[in-house]
């Protein structure tokens, strides 16, 4: 499913280099349930968004359902995410103007998909994440357990294969972090890729494979459990 | 792909949910819009007043006036400064030696006290025929036309305008009644209909007596002008040779009359009130490309404002074509709701324009409003153009997490 060799990412802090990603190779295969751990500044968000084409990489190859992205044109990245990639973060990214459903139905909309489609599975998505009363209502009218909710509903929304959540509880209370945990979780059991950046180790834990990065490096590779 | 629809409602929602915003948008595109189509239709209607003013004229009048500029075309001398005055003879000479002309109407012009019993006033005194009623147009009120005499023979018949009828008069009765203009005493045989404006000259309150009269009134010999209204089927320039012609073999060879037609004046008013109107347009379309601008500052404040947002739509799979066209279509909604509020607003105020002051006849050239809207939509999304290519181009991850 996600195959990276040799991959680097160089950031310059004046004329200081920072080697975000210093010779990574991943093999991730389909229904993968991954913690990326590690301290600030060793490279677990530059990866993330390596996987999900929001970066590019210096040199080496990044593979994507077959398919060799590192030189892909900016156009075709896009289709690639579109189909492929759903992402949750830590700060929720929801558009502030937009009500819990239309935020849902953005990446429909940019897909092309009919109004009425997208009405009906923004809707069933909103009533599966219990979410179904709140669906009129502004990010700024939600508790932060419900953004992150309806974030993870805008991920889902299109079927991705993969999920790429970066402190996906980070911002939230220990009951809303857990229930949002929970539901990554089951949609890791209906087969989703489900790719977590935390800082927390208990939660690092519950992934069924364990990535710990150092200055750009992959250290440690682990597995708790086989995949699914 | 992204549907056309949605782009519409999708920057729909962000013209009405960021409000302030649009409405100073809108605010500069319709102010724009509106002072190309206020401030044209102010040039067209200066320039439509003065043909106008001229109108009444007709194109078969010839105008001799004394005096001769050398130099040619542009506006014939107001005043001439001549050697040699134009007479009434010679008057007499070009009615019965040109066939082309049919009325001719020698003119003096003079400013005097008129009385009436008790009453008086300051007006202007024209001395003229009875021919001026046909080649300046003027249709009589009441009573009949001066009689017809010998040019050279002072009358003691008058007209009068309608406003001189109503100061002098009031509910007296006007025909056959004398006035004394000056030292000179007539009667008043016609009473002229409406104001005959022309010339800034208020036809309305003046008296016409016979030319001679006017000449020992004023105590002059010559004349201020002579027109002359050329019979149907004579060609005019033909006529205007002719005239300029026989007046150069009256004054021993020297050509020292002006003669001017209607048409050749009008046309070079025209020319010249058409460019004022084109340039007044011009200098307003200035305020379309400060609308331009604004649109572009603001369209940057928005890209700044919502670059998260763009990352976001990115990492939700928006290509960079679909970011430009909504950035591109909210600013071409601004640009047609502006021109259509500014259109709207600059229409009405120049209605209300032509109510306040009838006399004038404002009125806005299509083509100021084809160009109005035009440059509306030019200024609008050319200058939109470069902020939506630059939100278009911002790397995902760096629109994202605000990184330069």
């Amino acid at each position: 499913m996600i195959k990276l060799q040799d991959v680097c990412k160089t950031f310059y802090l004046g004329d200081q280099a920072v080697h975000a990603l210093d010779h990574i190779d991943l093999d991730v295969h389909k229904g993968e349930y991954l913690s990326v751990m590690g301290p600030s500044g060793s490279g677990k968000s530059t990866l993330l968004n390596m996987l999900g084409l929001l970066d590019r990489p210096d040199s080496g190859s990044y593979q994507l359902a077959d398919t060799e992205t590192a030189q892909l044109p900016e156009v075709e990245r896009a289709e690639l995410r579109s189909q492929y990639i759903g992402f949750v973060f830590q700060a929720y990214h929801l558009v502030p103007r937009l009500n819990a459903r239309e935020n849902i139905e953005l990446p429909m909309m940019l897909a092309g998909v009919k109004a009425a489609e997208r009405r009906k599975l923004a809707d069933d998505v909103l009533t599966r994440l219990g979410l179904a009363h709140r669906a009129e209502h502004l990010p700024k009218q939600l508790s932060g357990g419900e953004r992150q909710r309806v974030a993870i509903a805008r991920a889902i929304v299109r079927k991705p294969t993969i999920l790429l959540a970066d402190e996906p509880t980070g911002n939230l209370d220990s009951h809303s972090g857990e229930e949002v945990m929970l539901m990554l979780e089951q949609l890791n059991r209906e087969g989703i890729t489900l790719f977590m950046v935390t800082h927390d180790a208990k939660l690092g834990a519950r992934a069924h494979r364990h990535l710990v990065m150092v200055d750009g490096q992959i250290v440690e590779d682990s597995s708790t459990q086989g995949t699914d | 792909m992204i549907r056309n629809a949605d782009i519409i409602q999708f920057s729909w929602q962000v013209l009405i949910r960021h409000r302030f915003r649009s409405v100073m948008m809108l605010l500069a595109m319709a102010l724009g819009v509106a002072s190309i189509v206020i401030l044209t239709a102010l040039g067209e209607g200066a320039r439509r007043y003065v043909l106008g003013e001229f109108a009444f004229l007709g194109s078969d009048v010839l105008i001799m006036l004394p005096g001769k500029k050398e130099t040619t075309g542009g506006l014939p001398p107001l005043t001439g400064t001549a050697a040699r005055d134009i007479t009434l003879q010679d008057v007499e000479q070009l009615s019965h030696r040109i066939s082309a002309i049919g009325d001719i109407a020698p003119l003096v012009m003079g400013s005097a006290e008129v009385s009436f019993k008790q009453r008086s006033r300051n007006i202007t005194v024209l001395g003229s025929t009875d021919a001026l009623i046909a080649v300046r147009q003027l249709k009589l009120a009441q009573g009949r036309n001066l009689d017809v005499i010998d040019v050279d023979r002072a009358s003691d018949q008058c007209l009068i305008g309608q406003t001189l009828k109503a100061e002098l008069f009031g509910s007296d009765t006007v025909i056959g009644s004398w006035i004394r203009a000056g030292d000179y005493r007539c009667r008043v045989v016609g009473v002229l209909q409406g104001r005959g404006d022309a010339f800034g000259m208020d036809l309305s309150d003046s008296l016409i007596m016979s030319v001679a009269a006017a000449q020992r009134l004023f105590d002059s010999p010559g004349l201020f002008r002579v027109m002359m209204k050329i019979r149907p089927g004579y060609d005019i320039d033909d006529a205007k040779a002719r005239v300029t012609a026989l007046m150069k073999d009256l004054h021993q060879g020297e050509e020292d009359v002006t003669v001017i037609s209607p048409d050749a004046m009008l046309s070079t008013f025209d020319d010249v009130l058409g460019a004022m109107t084109l340039g007044v347009g011009a200098i307003a379309s200035i305020s379309m490309v400060v609308a331009g601008v604004l649109i572009m500052n603001i369209t940057l404040i928005s890209v700044s404002q919502r670059t998260e947002e763009i990352g976001l739509l990115k990492a939700l799979g928006a290509r960079a074509v679909d970011i430009q066209q909504l950035f591109l279509v909210e600013a071409l909604m601004t640009t047609v709701i502006g021109a259509a509020i500014g259109l709207t607003l600059g229409l009405s105020i120049v209605a209300l324009a032509r109510l306040a002051f009838p006399e004038v006849p404002f009125y806005t050239p299509a083509w100021a409003i084809l160009s109005a809207l035009s440059i509306a939509l030019i200024a609008g999304l050319g200058f939109a153009w470069g902020p939506a290519k630059l939100a278009s181009q911002l790397l995902p991850v760096n629109a994202l997490y605000r990184r330069k």
